[in-house]
């Protein structure tokens, strides 16, 4: 037992220097490429240290969003950046200093100390152990539908938390098209071997993504994670060259765009006008309730991240 | 420790060994083909032995489906990014080294 805790010692510890090490990199690597490739490293070592920390829910989100579309969004961006190697941290084009970076190189440098002496003063003053709400959690785990206290907590005591996330997502992508202007996307032609494994792959996306939907009831998994894998597949479609049917780009896609959003919407005012609070579901049909809303909510991200991944706005049927 | 440790901790080690060997040859190879070379296909079998090593402790089939599964699909999207990489690199014009 003693050499095991060694060694779980030994391996948190070098997760924690390989994440300080990727982040350092990261931010520091003049080259934008390397740094994203970085960030994806970091993810993935983040997720690891989520599992380590007996947080399979987040390790799951880490690694499907802040890994791995989170990723691919960057590299969608820096493909459209044709001037971006030229910039270079806090140079011009000509390799001159930016002296608005060089000025402000003293905020971080006060800030940080004071942020990292304020955190470890708020993670040393935890008890060593606090069960926090925990108890409360479990204790009404019973009238809300589903087993898993992570779901039962993002959908129902505070469900007003996910209805946020998810409208936040669709202003980031209204947010995206309104820029406008993109240059579209260089068409290159897939070839046979991302083909095939795309036309291999959507199938079994789809099943995860249902599977992680479903199972998120009872164990890790749920709308979000459900969403990313959908958007995942998304992603894969969009590169091995496929585009959506015309016809399905404008109104059926703001249709399955909002889906999400909307349903939580009118779910909040029907427990409004019927007496109870804000997203208080009456206990006899809560399991029901919140797969309807988690399905909704998992079309509606998972067609978000995929959309932001395009970036730029569905033409209308006229130009 | 039970029988299936004893048959599982082979299979382990064996596994890590070449994750090592993939990760050395894809810090000393000379150039992207041949670290592709070295990263797939150790990853591949290191992968498969791991796998296998936590299959034969698993307490139900159900969980040996789930990592046979998670194989299989890390020997598909392994070999097919390896390729996609190569190509990208040959269409860049990335020259193959030679001695």
């Amino acid at each position: 037992m003693e050499t095991l805790t060694l060694l779980q010692w030994i391996f948190d510890a070098l997760t924690g220097l390989g994440l300080l090490l990727l982040a350092w990199r990261a931010l520091a690597s003049p080259q934008l490429l390397r740094a994203i490739v970085l960030f994806v490293a970091f993810g993935l070592l983040m997720a690891i240290a989520w599992v380590r920390l007996d947080a399979p829910d987040i390790a799951l989100a880490e690694v499907a969003i802040g890994a791995g579309l989170t990723g691919a969004l960057l590299l969608a961006a820096l493909a459209r950046l044709p001037a971006a190697e030229i910039v270079q941290n806090g140079a011009d084009q000509a390799g001159n200093p930016n002296y608005a970076v060089r000025i402000f190189v003293w905020l971080p440098l006060v800030l940080l100390p004071i942020v990292a002496v304020g955190l470890g003063y708020a993670v040393l003053s935890f008890p060593p152990s606090s069960e926090g709400l925990s108890v409360e959690v479990a204790a009404n785990l019973d009238k809300d539908g589903v087993s898993n206290p992570v779901t039962a907590v993002l959908l129902n005591f505070r469900g007003y938390d996910t209805l946020l996330e998810i409208l936040v997502l669709l202003l980031a992508l209204l947010g995206v098209w309104s820029l406008g202007g993109l240059p579209p996307r260089p068409a290159v032609p897939a070839g046979p071997v991302l083909d095939t494994l795309t036309r291999f792959l959507t199938p079994v996306v789809i099943l995860l993504a249902v599977y992680l939907l479903w199972v998120g009831a009872r164990a890790p998994g749920g709308a979000f994670q459900a969403g990313a894998v959908l958007g995942a597949g998304g992603v894969l479609l969009l590169l091995a060259g496929w585009r959506p049917h015309p016809g399905f780009s404008q109104l059926p896609l703001r249709l399955v765009l909002v889906a999400g959003p909307s349903l939580f919407l009118v779910t909040a005012l029907i427990t409004i006008v019927m007496g109870r609070s804000l997203l208080d579901y009456p206990p006899e049909r809560a399991g029901i309730l919140m797969l309807f809303l988690e399905t909704a909510a998992t079309l509606s991200i998972g067609i978000t991240l995929a959309a932001l991944f395009v970036g730029e706005r569905p033409r209308d049927k006229g130009n | 420790m039970t029988l299936s440790d004893y048959v599982a901790a082979p299979l382990l080690i064996f596994g890590t060994v070449f994750f090592l060997a993939g990760t050395v040859g894809l810090i000393r190879f000379p150039d992207v083909y041949t670290r592709l070379h070295a990263l797939t296909k150790s990853d591949n079998v290191g992968l498969g032995l791991v796998l296998a090593g936590l299959a034969v402790q698993a307490e139900s089939w159900f969980i040996v489906g789930k990592l046979m599964l998670i194989w299989l699909l890390v020997l598909l999207a392994g070999a097919s990014i390896a390729h996609l990489i190569a190509k990208g690199a040959m269409q860049r014009g990335v020259q193959m080294w030679r001695r």
